[in-house]
């Protein structure tokens, strides 16, 4: 053992003179973006949220008075629900809805690539045009939904020529119907590329094995392909989970600015300079979100699917 | 099993094409509507066809500073497109080895990218009014002249703004990396290394010309991702909106088509973007042959 140690440093010994920088390294200057405006910015949202605040300053202090504010009149149970339970309950309602139709949709697209396009090269410009989209205006996709569901729009242009109603529908535009539309509309890519993603890993022997035994095409689907895509479900459920969460701009626009948000919330009261006051919401919002994620994440290990 | 001439097939083709539809359906329609006459409105019928909108756009006509605004959001975007790409090359190769940290780093970006927007733009904001503070103050007490007559704010877009858009751009950045490097065939880089190359050459004549293609895509979405970004941008940009932001304004109080020309500009310079960038791909992958 001695000897072979002793071999082994002797042959290493040009290694001990010789600096060598670590590969490592190469990522600090990555880390420093995240430490700056990443890391400290959500410590001093989470500090901040215990200050005080007048209408021109923000004060250091350690108060729970806005928190108590956030949650004032909500645990007396004469009153209605109130203002903070009501809009985290239309934002639970929202992230439902959209989750559930982006989920749907996206795991039919992705099968649909993932199986039936047999060339390599369909399937990647099919999966291009899917994401294509995604590098566009998201502001630009919302509004392009006014000229279809408008008071005036070919919707109801339709709906009226073919005497499904008599008068036109206001349902249709900023209303939470257009809320859904639109972020199915923006998000159904989230579910895609990860689903995919887990699909194209199946190995097509497996499927294949259960064929000749005997499966039919349903329990394939339901027996072999979605759970061996549960990973990519779980990623794009986080994705689209976490977006509609923290969203006020979708809701916003599509919603004609009177359907509240958390996000909402947090924006309203920056413009009011009411910082310690949304530095409370935001640090609800984030341990609302962390917590739905810390959920999810315990069915997979996301580092293995990349 | 997925035999192509079975109905589930043509279910399936029938239902991405719906999908595809309704991705590009909309859009479509503000480009056509974007071509109307002047006496056009937001709704159809078409009321007659002409480019009136456009030059309405580029007089400036009732709308804001849209020229200025425009030029901001593509050098921005520039920048955040050859920030993203360096530094999350220069990430991706540190990950190939596990070092200090890197798990953490791992997680943060994955954080990075599901912490609500808003809450990232608040923090950012807080930031930065924490500095400025800090700033006014050390300006009054060491009497430093220069702070105490022009100092504003630390605030804008090429310190608050491009922070924040990083945080969004790079760890799409990185995960494309990871993406590439674990598909990556080491053999190249141990036959350079044995024959003698140092690791800055092994990197710039055998790993870069590899991955290059997917540079391309780094590139793509660093710039895309920045020029619509609008959310985590919100809160810190300044004084100087970048087109998004102006966009949204623009959603509450103009009722004219100009809205929808100024939605095809942008989606024209987007389409754009992404053709020369797929166009630019598929030359470096045919040029490798691989």
């Amino acid at each position: 053992m001695l000897p072979y140690i002793i071999n082994k440093s002797i042959f290493n010994m040009p290694n001990l003179f010789k600096i060598k920088p670590s590969v490592g390294l190469l990522s600090l200057p990555y880390s420093l973006v995240f430490i700056f405006f990443f890391f400290i910015p959500l410590v001093l949202t989470f500090v901040i949220s215990f200050w005080d605040y007048n209408e021109y300053s923000i004060i250091p202090d350690l108060i729970l008075e806005n928190y108590r504010y956030i949650f004032e009149n909500c645990f007396s149970f004469e009153n209605d629900m109130c203002v903070t339970f009501k809009t985290y309950l239309s934002t639970f309602m929202f992230c439902l809805i959209t989750w559930f139709f982006t989920l749907i949709i996206g795991f039919f697209v992705a099968y649909f690539l993932a199986f039936y396009v047999n060339s390599l090269t369909w399937q990647i410009a099919l999966f291009l045009l899917c994401t294509i989209p995604f590098w566009t205006s998201n502001v630009i996709r919302m509004i392009s939904w006014i000229p279809l569901l408008g008071r005036n729009g070919l919707v109801n242009d339709f709906f009226l020529s073919t005497g499904l109603t008599s008068t036109p529908q206001e349902w249709l535009l900023y209303s939470g119907f257009s809320v859904v539309l639109a972020f199915v509309h923006l998000y159904t890519l989230f579910m895609i590329v990860p689903i995919f993603n887990s699909m194209m890993r199946i190995d097509k022997s497996i499927i294949e094995a259960a064929y000749d035994s005997g499966a039919n095409g349903f329990q394939i689907l339901w027996n072999i392909i979605i759970p061996l895509c549960k990973p990519g479900i779980v990623i794009g459920s986080i994705f689209v989970i976490t977006v509609v969460m923290g969203d006020f701009i979708t809701i916003g626009i599509m919603g004609g600015q009177q359907i509240p948000s958390i996000g909402k919330i947090i924006y309203v009261e920056m413009s009011y300079l009411q910082l310690p006051a949304a530095a409370a919401n935001a640090v609800i919002l984030l341990f609302l979100t962390l917590l739905i994620i810390w959920i999810m994440t315990k069915m997979i290990d996301i580092r293995k699917e990349l | 099993m997925f035999s192509k001439k079975n109905n589930t097939y043509y279910i399936c083709v029938f239902f991405f094409a719906l999908f595809v539809l309704f991705l590009y359906g909309p859009t479509f329609t503000i480009i056509l509507l974007s071509f109307q006459g002047p006496d056009g409105g937001l709704t159809f019928p078409l009321n007659g066809i002409s480019t009136y909108w456009f030059e309405e756009l580029w007089r400036g006509g009732s709308v804001v500073d849209i020229g200025s605004a425009f030029k901001r959001s593509i050098i921005l975007g520039i920048i955040v497109m050859i920030l993203t790409v360096v530094l999350s090359v220069a990430a991706g190769l540190a990950f190939r080895k596990k070092f200090w940290g890197s798990n953490v780093l791992f997680f943060t970006t994955v954080a990075s990218l599901i912490v609500p927007s808003i809450v990232l733009s608040l923090g950012v904001a807080l930031q930065f009014r924490l500095i400025d503070d800090l700033t006014k103050w050390i300006g009054s007490s060491l009497d430093i002249s220069w702070v105490n007559d022009s100092f504003q704010t630390s605030l804008g877009m090429y310190s608050s703004g491009l922070g924040a858009q990083l945080t969004w751009t790079l760890p799409f950045g990185l995960l494309i990396m990871f993406a590439v490097f674990n598909r990556f065939d080491k053999s190249y880089e141990e036959a350079a290394r044995d024959l003698g190359a140092t690791p800055w050459k092994t990197f710039k004549e055998i790993v870069l010309p590899l991955i290059a293609p997917s540079i391309i895509g780094i590139a793509l979405f660093g710039f895309t991702l920045s020029y619509d970004e609008l959310a985590r941008s919100s809160q810190v940009m300044g004084s100087g909106n970048t087109l998004p932001l102006e966009l949204r304004g623009l959603t509450t109080t103009v009722t004219t088509p100009i809205i929808y020309a100024l939605g095809t500009v942008t989606t024209f310079v987007s389409f754009t973007v992404i053709a020369i960038s797929v166009g630019f791909y598929l030359f470096l992958k045919r040029k490798k042959g691989i």
